[in-house]
């Protein structure tokens, strides 16, 4: 079942106390392939990918990427192993400048500035930050191109705004840098979630866009989103949780015709739209802080 | 083994519980304030030793009877409370989770210095009249004064159990404590709860005081801070917000400190409260009575760096500016230039804090245990034969590897936990000179530092030494601004924004973290070698929590990560006061104001933070 996925995750489970927020999932990603987990709120999504990504540990369960098992490893370890994600509320680093922001997500890329050195790394570092030899101001320099290239596929919207902080920038913007952070990092897998979270009509079509070509670029995406109506268009696969389990699995249409999701988002009554309510439960992540306080 | 149990194990258990107890009025108060206010009152011992001196007024110069002296000093430390949630709490209308805990410094630094305006700066007796039985329990005794104490704790607890449980006020406090949104929206005014905790915190900790004064028949201007940071170390214990636990932890630190001196001689009294504080930290940071594991907060985004463009000076001005300090001693001015050179020891010290508290986050309350370091080790070479070029170099290097070891506990910490954790640190290191005498020789201090001759040249004479630490500066700053352009700048500032968010892309934080410690703490180390050979004598008081403070307040008014700005500050707050006598005789008063007004008018500093 497993053979030919890029990622294939089983038996993944995590308790909080009594609660069981996911309960023995199974997931599998092939590579090149789009997927989309949907569900109501507090279904388990994000603890789901959390678990993933390494932001939290599992209980149970196992995780492998490429034939190498990368079961709860560090974020770090994740981010080495090409697994790259974007947080539902936005995580951009505020006060550094766009440009800074995404040069952040080719840290692990980084070479010459890095020695890789046993117990004098430390001092080296340093040093090669003071003296940067031709070698580090090279790499230094393609990263920062490579920056402006990444940038520059979202249009006008950022590539002006490099050098400015991303506090000054508005809501979407600062999810496109979260997107463009992922993609320095030149992830095996990118995973997401809800890109469109907070998002008004246009900027979410435009979200839907910037996805849509990601995929179109033929990279491994898993995507947790509310909004199905770009689940239905961008999805391979769909795979809907309601209560820590996977309730239904296949096409996009398959599962939304699935009376049991119907069932989960009717019995939530939060069906495409469940963004307000979790809002409110959030406090200080709202729109207009944006996460970033 | 006999000679353990022979000892007097019954009297220490009461004087644990006697002294514990005044440490859990104390904690109770802190532990409130944390619910409500979500921040540690460093101006709580202050308030402790204004109750002492309410007491020593009652008690000897009106004469009044205990049971008069003791709601006197209860109103007197409750009005004191007040007026702090008024005049440093309040106004910041919480623009930074961290803020607000640097206001209450400034506060107490000015309350400490009010009383020793009023009272001078030398104890005081506080003599109560007691009966002089006491009752012998086995091999020990208890005395009237132990019983006391315990049951005006004991009234006090009871006290503010009624008024949690029994007042609408206290239903509100333990409303906001719980959610403070919720709480709102139910209409419960946040101000009113805020100044009532703070003016209970401030009654008990004043009635701390006054037991305090009448279990030793002395009271003391100078104990504030060690007396905060027992309470803090008790709530730490406790579980910060956790009233009961507040109480719990004062009766465990009594105790420990008090089997601890029972074992290993008084002088590590304190050892014992900052170990235990550490372990807390590191081991059970949700304090001994949390259930299982909690629920992980967002993470505090932007601790205190306000979102603003730091101000850069052109190059030119830069230049000017250097070229123009380096005239200073052709103003034939030879104290002008004492002053700069020691204003300028404290840009050095400056520029690395800077980059630990602004750059990387980690607002450090314990810096000047670097320099201490420093200068012991540059102090302790030197006098042992090495060169002092030599022992400069070799001492800044020490600082490096042994601040960043020292300070490695306190990566995993976060927001307000990285202040208590870097304060106790600091703390650890100075009594650790103290008490380590065959090396450091204890509290007599080290004598006969080498004067600063660097390679046969002096560096000793007013001059020299003024351009040997202007240099320094200069040369730091540039390595400084050099390494902030580059990856690691951006690296540094990314783990300060959002740790998380960080690590995800694979920034190992606590590696960086390190690497900023151990650049800062060369720097550091320095400046603290420069001083020592300077001054020719050190104790482990020479750099002290006021040193800390100081460069705080002056990394702050540089704005936090900004290097030009830390250089300007320094000259201000650490130069400026020398030169009018006023503000150098009332020094704490004047930091304390700096500080507070910083803190509420200008929080990103002069030249922006960075
Ligand atoms: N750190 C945590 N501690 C306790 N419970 C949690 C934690 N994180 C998530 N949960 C619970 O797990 C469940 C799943 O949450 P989540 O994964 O955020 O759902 P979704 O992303 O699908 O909306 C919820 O009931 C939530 O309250
Ligand atoms: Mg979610």
């Amino acid at each position: 079942m497993s053979s030919g996925a890029l990622l294939s995750a089983t038996g993944v489970t995590r308790r909080f106390g009594g609660i069981i927020a996911v309960d023995g999932v199974d997931l599998h990603v092939r590579e090149g392939e789009f997927l989309s987990v949907i569900g109501p709120n507090g279904a388990g999504k994000t603890t789901l990918f959390n678990l993933i990504s390494g932001q939290d540990r599992m209980d149970e369960g196992r995780v492998m990427l490429e034939g190498r098992d990368i079961t709860n490893l560090s974020p770090r370890r994740m981010a080495e192993a090409g697994v790259a994600r974007t947080f539902q509320h936005g995580r951009v680093f505020g006060n550094l400048s766009v440009m800074d922001n995404v040069l952040i997500g080719c840290h692990t890329r980084l070479r010459a500035a890095r020695p890789r050195v046993p117990v004098v790394a430390p001092v080296l570092e340093i040093l090669r930050a003071l003296i940067r030899p031709a070698s580090v101001r090279a790499e230094e320099a393609a990263m920062r191109e490579e920056v402006r290239a990444i940038v520059a596929t979202f249009g006008e919207r950022l590539t002006p705004r490099l050098d400015e902080p991303t506090y000054a920038l508005s809501y979407a913007n600062r999810r496109r840098v979260e997107i463009a952070r992922a993609l320095a990092l030149h992830p095996r897998i990118l995973i997401l979630d809800e890109p469109t979270a907070g998002m008004n009509e246009s900027e979410t079509v435009e979200m839907r866009d910037i996805v849509d070509a990601l995929k179109r670029q033929g990279r491994t995406i898993l995507l947790i989103e509310h909004k199905l109506d770009m689940v239905m268009r961008l999805s391979d696969r769909v795979m809907a949780m309601d209560n820590g389990r996977v309730i239904a699995e296949g096409t996009p249409a398959a599962v939304r015709d699935d009376p049991k999701v119907i069932e989960a988002y009717l019995g939530h009554a939060t069906i495409g739209g469940g963004e307000p309510a979790e809002a409110s439960l959030m406090p200080g992540t709202s729109r207009a802080a944006g996460g970033v306080q | 083994m006999g000679s353990i149990l022979s000892l007097p194990w019954f009297d220490f258990t009461v004087s644990g519980v006697v002294i514990g107890s005044i440490y859990a009025l104390m904690a109770v108060g802190l532990a409130l304030i944390f619910g409500v206010a979500n921040l540690i009152n460093f101006a709580h011992g202050a308030v402790f030793t204004v109750g002492a001196y309410v007491g020593w007024v009652c008690a000897v110069a009106l004469g009044l009877p205990l049971w008069a002296t003791v709601p006197l000093v209860a109103l007197g430390g409750g009005l004191v409370g007040a007026g702090i949630e008024y005049i440093a709490i309040r106004p910041l209308n919480r623009q930074s989770r961290i803020a607000p805990l640097l206001a209450t410094i400034g506060v107490g630094l000015i309350l400490d210095q009010i009383v020793h305006i009023l009272f001078g700066a030398n104890p005081r007796a506080l003599p109560v009249p007691m009966p002089g039985w006491r009752v012998s329990v086995g091999q020990g005794s208890i005395g009237p004064i132990d019983i006391t104490i315990f049951v005006t704790a004991v009234i006090a607890a009871a006290a503010l159990y009624a008024f949690l449980f029994r007042t609408r006020l206290g239903m509100a406090v333990r409303a906001t404590a719980q959610d403070e949104d919720a709480a709102k929206q139910m209409g419960v005014n946040i101000h009113a709860v805020n100044m009532a905790v703070f003016a209970i915190a401030g009654a008990l900790g004043a009635i701390a005081g006054l037991l305090v004064g009448i279990y030793y028949n002395a009271i003391d201007p100078n104990t504030s801070f060690q007396i905060m940071l027992k309470g803090m170390v008790a709530i730490v214990i406790g579980g910060m917000a956790n009233v009961p636990g507040a109480i719990g932890g004062g009766v465990i630190l009594g105790l420990i400190e008090s089997y601890g001196i029972a074992l290993f001689g008084a002088s590590y009294r304190n050892l014992f409260a900052f170990a235990v504080l550490l372990l807390m930290l590191l081991v059970k940071p949700n304090g001994l009575f949390a259930k299982g594991r909690e629920r992980e907060a967002e993470p505090m985004t932007g601790t205190f760096v306000i979102q603003s463009m730091p101000v850069r000076p052109p190059g030119w001005l830069l230049a000017l500016g250097v070229a123009a300090a380096a005239l200073v001693p052709l103003a034939g001015q030879p104290y002008l230039t004492q002053v700069m050179t020691n204003a300028f020891l404290y840009a050095l010290a400056a520029i690395s804090l800077t980059l630990i508290a602004g750059t990387v986050g980690l607002v450090s309350i314990g810096h000047a245990a670097l320099l201490a370091i420093g200068a012991y080790a540059s102090a302790l070479l030197t006098i042992a034969g090495l060169p002092v070029a030599l022992g400069l170099v070799a001492a800044a290097a020490i600082t490096a590897l042994l601040g960043t070891a020292l300070a490695y506990p306190a990566f995993r910490l976060r927001g307000h936990y990285v202040a208590i954790g870097t304060l106790a640190i600091g703390e650890i290191v100075s009594l650790v000179i103290l008490n380590w005498t065959s090396l450091t020789n204890g509290s007599m201090g080290v004598f006969g530092i080498p004067p600063l001759t660097l390679f046969g040249v002096d560096f000793f004479s007013t001059n020299p030494s003024y351009w040997l630490v202007l240099g320094l500066v200069v040369v730091f700053a540039l390595l400084q601004t050099r390494l902030l352009s580059s990856h690691l700048g951006r690296t540094w500032r990314a783990i300060r924004e959002d740790t998380v968010a960080a690590e995800t892309y694979g920034v190992g934080s606590n590696y960086y973290k390190g690497l900023a410690y151990g650049f800062a703490g060369f720097t550091a180390g320095l400046a603290g070698a420069v001083t020592a050979h300077q001054f020719s004598y050190i104790n482990f008081d020479t750099f002290n929590l006021l040193t800390s403070v100081l460069i705080l307040t002056i990394v702050i008014l540089g704005g936090l990560g900004n290097v030009t700005g830390a250089i300007v500050a320094a000259v201000l707050v650490a130069g400026l006061p020398e030169m009018f006598r006023v503000l150098a005789e009332y020094r704490m008063l004047f930091y304390g104001a700096a500080l507070l007004l910083l803190i509420r008018f200008r929080p990103r500093g002069l030249l922006g933070s960075g």
